[in-house]
């Protein structure tokens, strides 16, 4: 275990002294005071290393990250899981835009609210398969380009909707669940919406358990209303955008 | 040796920056260490190119003449354009800026500072009746574009801005920012990719209360350019933030525009979207966008302009720089990280990301009382 003051501290040296720890066999981090320091966790492999942040981190938390699991216990700023491969990073407020661009595997849960640019691009690949769970709402250009994955919005705060315009937008791969249905004008051409099944519940039971479970919620309060499901019509919504049919 | 004016032939400037305001809307007043602190945090979204700061409340003892900061080249410059401020004004006093000697800021232009009021029989007053405000507009164009060596960084009453080549932190101890006192406070750091970093060059953009701090690019900056032109704005900076400045003067001051209609003019919303609206508010914003189409901002931005009235933050129309906004008591702060608010105000009452060109507004309360007394009577 290793307790870190990184009050006053550049990010270099923060996330140096993260990495030589973990070279060092060190599993457990708590980082204290943190503010504002960016790149923490980027790159930093290790499925039993745990880093547990006080305070407000930079942008780019968790990018490229391979296994460890990161818990933020304020809110988060931007670009949070880009490129992520696998672990946990568990924000226990709010997140900036852009959480989860192009993430191909591991599970980003906000209990909070999500800015702009949501899931864009995710990713799956054979057995990949990246978990994006937001409890709050978002903003525009949520799930832009998704091309696999699993990101649900739950829009636990009980406000009329949950996502803002270009919702969706040239999603080719992947699935969307939504807790409300919304206006189904904001959705774009390129997705279909149906009811989820039993099926769909029983898949997702155990990232609800482990959200549940991050945030002191109950299995039962996530799973009182039904769920909608949006998939893309098509694997290659553009395919003819440049040629003819 | 550093040359004032700007030469470079580029049409414009991209800058990924940083950037922090706070306002204390019933006027007390607090010193910079605060706003330095904050964008100390954003440390690494400049490169240490230009650093600026606008303060306003910091003049009360002169808060009737126009405070003029100027930068010169050398002395000469300066003599020329006292010969142009005598003629036209009365000035009450001139003094060079304090500034530090023990700070990272060596190679600095000549800096000097004049309080002052337009004559009422100035020299220009033979040909046309403009008022003090639009005589201001006018010198200010009138030294930046002919007074070889010599730039007015900023002109407002009871206001200035304090900038320079330098990382905002280093630009606050140059002008010892800790010693001055401010009821509303912007900061800017720049991470200037176009052009050289130079004085005039920095954040904030002023003319008379108006400041702007901007991370962005205006890629309407042709279009802008050209129609403030028609109303005889002379852009000479060749900065893209310079646009900004003028439209918000041309059309809160100029046109009488409430700033809450002018942030529409600003980034006004798509087509598709107006029309979902109700008839009269589909309307007004399909006249906005037909009268004042070329003073729409197209590109990505977050800007904090502060006025006599007050601080505005805003975004581009589907935020594509950051912007976080905060409130404590009778605090407001916008930054572009949450973590440089958190720096100063540990625990706000409030912390939000604005929506996509959707303003965040704060006002001094007394103005808003005044306003109220006034529709009373």
């Amino acid at each position: 275990m290793m307790t870190i003051d990184a009050s006053g501290m550049h990010y270099k040296d923060l996330n140096r002294t993260i990495r030589e720890g973990i070279l060092r066999g060190v599993k457990k981090f708590f980082l204290e005071n943190v503010n504002g320091q960016y790149y923490i966790g980027d790159g930093i492999k290790g499925d039993d290393v745990i880093i547990n942040i006080n305070g407000v981190p930079g942008n780019d938390l968790g990018a490229f990250m391979d296994g460890p699991t990161i818990i933020v216990n304020n809110n988060a700023q931007d670009n949070i899981g880009n490129t992520m491969n696998a672990g946990k990073i568990v924000v226990k407020g709010d997140a900036g835009d852009v959480v989860g661009y192009g993430m191909r595997g591991g599970r980003i849960y906000i209990l909070g609210n999500a800015g702009y640019r949501v899931g864009i691009h995710m990713k799956g690949y054979n057995e990949q398969l990246p978990v994006l769970i937001i409890g709050g709402k978002v903003g525009s250009f949520f799930a832009e380009y998704m091309a696999g994955g699993i990101i649900v919005l739950l829009g636990l705060n009980g406000e009329d909707y949950s996502a803002g315009d270009y919702f969706a937008s040239g999603m080719h791969g992947g699935v969307i669940y939504i807790r409300k249905k919304g206006n189904f004008a904001k959705y774009s051409k390129e997705v279909e919406l149906y009811e989820s099944g039993d099926k769909d519940i029983d898949f997702l039971k155990k990232y609800f358990m482990e959200f549940a479970e991050s945030f002191n919620l109950s299995l039962e309060e996530i799973l009182k209303e039904p769920f909608y499901k949006i998939v893309p019509s098509s694997a290659r919504p553009y395919g003819h955008l440049y040629t003819s049919m | 040796m550093l040359k004032l004016k700007n030469k470079f032939s580029v049409e414009r400037d991209i800058s990924g920056c940083g950037l922090f305001g706070v306002i204390n809307t019933k006027r007390v007043r607090f010193d910079g260490s605060g706003i330095k602190k904050a964008i100390t945090v954003e440390h690494d979204r400049g490169n240490g190119l230009g650093g600026g700061f606008a303060v306003y409340g910091n003049y009360p003892e002169y808060s009737d003449l126009y405070a003029f900061h100027i930068m010169y080249d050398n002395l000469s410059a300066k003599n020329d354009v006292d010969e142009y401020l005598k003629n036209n004004f009365i000035i009450e006093k001139s003094e060079p800026i304090p500034t530090s000697k023990k700070t990272v800021i060596k190679d600095h232009p000549y800096l000097f500072r004049y309080f002052m009021r337009p004559k009422s029989d100035r020299q220009d007053k033979l040909f046309r009746d403009l008022d003090d405000d639009d005589f201001v507009v006018q010198s200010v164009m009138t030294i930046n574009q002919n007074y070889d060596g010599a730039y007015v960084f900023s002109s407002g009453k009871n206001m200035g801005a304090f900038k320079g080549v330098g990382y905002p932190e280093d630009i606050a101890d140059f002008f010892m920012l800790d010693e001055v006192m401010g009821y509303m406070w912007t900061a800017h750091n720049r991470f200037p990719t176009n052009t050289p970093g130079w004085w005039g060059g920095a954040h904030p953009f002023t003319l008379l209360d108006w400041s702007i701090v901007h991370n962005g690019e205006i890629s309407s900056y042709g279009i802008n350019k050209r129609y403030l032109e028609m109303f005889k704005y002379n852009l000479a900076l060749k900065t893209d933030t310079e646009v900004i400045t003028y439209i918000l003067d041309l059309l809160i001051r100029k046109h009488g525009l409430p700033v809450e209609i002018a942030t529409l003019v600003l980034a006004p919303p798509f087509y598709q979207a107006i029309d979902r609206m109700e008839p009269g508010k589909r309307e007004l914003l399909t006249a906005l966008r037909q009268i004042y189409g070329s003073a729409v901002l197209n590109g990505p931005f977050a800007i904090v302009f502060g006025f006599s009235g007050g601080m505005v933050a805003m975004n581009d129309r589907i935020k594509l720089r950051p912007l976080v906004a905060a409130t404590m008591g009778d605090f407001t702060y916008v930054g572009s990280e949450e973590a440089a608010i958190k720096s100063i105000c540990p625990s706000p009452d409030m912390v939000w990301s604005p929506e996509a060109g959707a303003p965040v507004i704060a006002r001094f309360e007394e103005l808003e009382r005044h306003k109220r007394g006034m529709v009373n009577l």
